[in-house]
């Protein structure tokens, strides 16, 4: 029996195949998945934050990019991934109202997609595929079989990256 | 500076924040009502105060698809109003406004826009009966609109919460019209300082 694990907003989560990791309406949050193809173990971190640092209150590791991929990768080698065959997906980082330029809150999808691109890079590894940026939200879902990460948007269909 | 956070809210303080909702979305429902010339009843206002995993359930789950119009308010008082619908109650909500009948699911410019000052005048009586009442300034925002997934919608406010704490406080009402054509949510979301502010205004802090 596999089960669809669902991973909340601020929250991450690994899982071993047949299992599969979904998570529902990411709006200017960043979704990023983690695959290693030979023991097929995945991960997914649905992060609200770009940096943990620019944050007194920084306990919740999930919360941030920067603490939570390194933690997602860390969980992912504890149950067994070799590091050097993950790749990684990234989903999300919209910006989910025309807000007029000068407010902070507008950028926020795009710094958390640049950060996790930023992160993953220091950790050393490689962005196979994205679908981050524009207005709308997505529901993400990784296909542990052969690590597809399906993308469902309202009025855009459903697609595989 | 201690850092309050809302777990040290005690209850006569969150009664007086339900009030604030029922004054706020009184207020907004009396300015619905007269716009689409129906009697609108409201529920009475809940405070909840959710982890970020559970903000989507207050909508109705994260997938759900709804309209937003979402207003910044800042001076005295900083936070987030936002006034909800599902896409088929928003679509109802502009036909009934605009005298028109349209099955179509999609908003034309024109509804876009009509929908976006229907938020405006709604959230704009919700914030001034509250600026009145408290005697502080809240400033809002033009009216900004969204149709997507409850979750997808509900991480701004989300995002802006979690630079401080672990929780979002909402102030959340729900409305219906008499012909349940339209229901939908008035959500206030105040940020601590901000409530730390109102609470001393009425001096119950």
């Amino acid at each position: 029996m596999s089960t669809v694990i669902k991973v909340g907003m601020a929250d991450l989560k690994t899982c071993k195949y047949p299992d599969r990791l979904t998570t529902l309406g990411l709006g200017s949050c960043v979704g990023i998945v983690l695959y290693d193809p030979i023991t097929k173990i995945g991960g997914l971190a649905h992060a609200m934050l770009p940096d943990s640092k620019l944050i007194n209150n920084n306990q919740n590791i999930a919360k941030f990019v920067d603490t939570g991929s390194k933690k997602l990768l860390d969980d992912m080698i504890r149950l067994g991934a070799n590091k050097n065959r993950i790749r990684a997906k990234l989903a999300g980082g919209a910006q989910m109202f025309k807000f007029d330029t000068s407010s902070d809150l507008m950028k926020i999808g795009y710094r958390n997609a640049q950060a996790a691109k930023a992160n993953l890079a220091e950790l050393g590894i490689t962005i196979v595929a994205e679908d981050t940026g524009e207005n709308y939200g997505r529901t993400i879902e990784l296909n542990t079989e052969n690590g597809d990460l399906i993308v469902k948007s309202i009025g855009k269909g459903i697609k595989t990256i | 500076m201690e850092q309050y956070t809302y777990d040290d809210l005690n209850n006569m303080q969150i009664d007086v924040l339900k009030e604030l909702g029922n004054i706020g979305a009184g207020n907004a429902v009396t300015a619905l009502s007269s716009l689409i010339n129906q009697k609108v009843d409201m529920a009475t206002p809940k405070v909840n105060i959710l982890d970020f995993k559970d903000v989507a359930n207050v909508l109705g789950g994260e997938e759900r698809q709804v309209a937003a119009v979402l207003l910044n308010v800042t001076g005295d008082v900083n936070g987030i109003m936002m006034f909800v619908l599902d896409i088929a109650d928003a679509t109802r909500l502009v036909n009934l406004l605009m005298g028109m009948e349209s099955t179509d699911d999609k908003l034309s410019e024109m509804q876009i826009s009509a929908l976006q000052e229907i938020g405006n005048i709604i959230a704009g009586a919700y914030l001034n009966s509250l600026a009145q009442l408290t005697n502080k300034k809240m400033i809002a925002s033009v009216p900004y609109l969204a149709m997507d997934m409850a979750a997808a919608i509900l991480s701004v406010p989300a995002i802006e919460f979690g630079k401080i704490g672990d929780t979002v406080l909402l102030i959340q009402t729900d409305f219906g019209d008499e012909v349940d054509k339209v229901q939908g949510y008035f959500l206030f979301v105040p940020d601590i300082d901000s409530i730390n502010i109102v609470l001393g205004s009425l001096g119950v802090i």
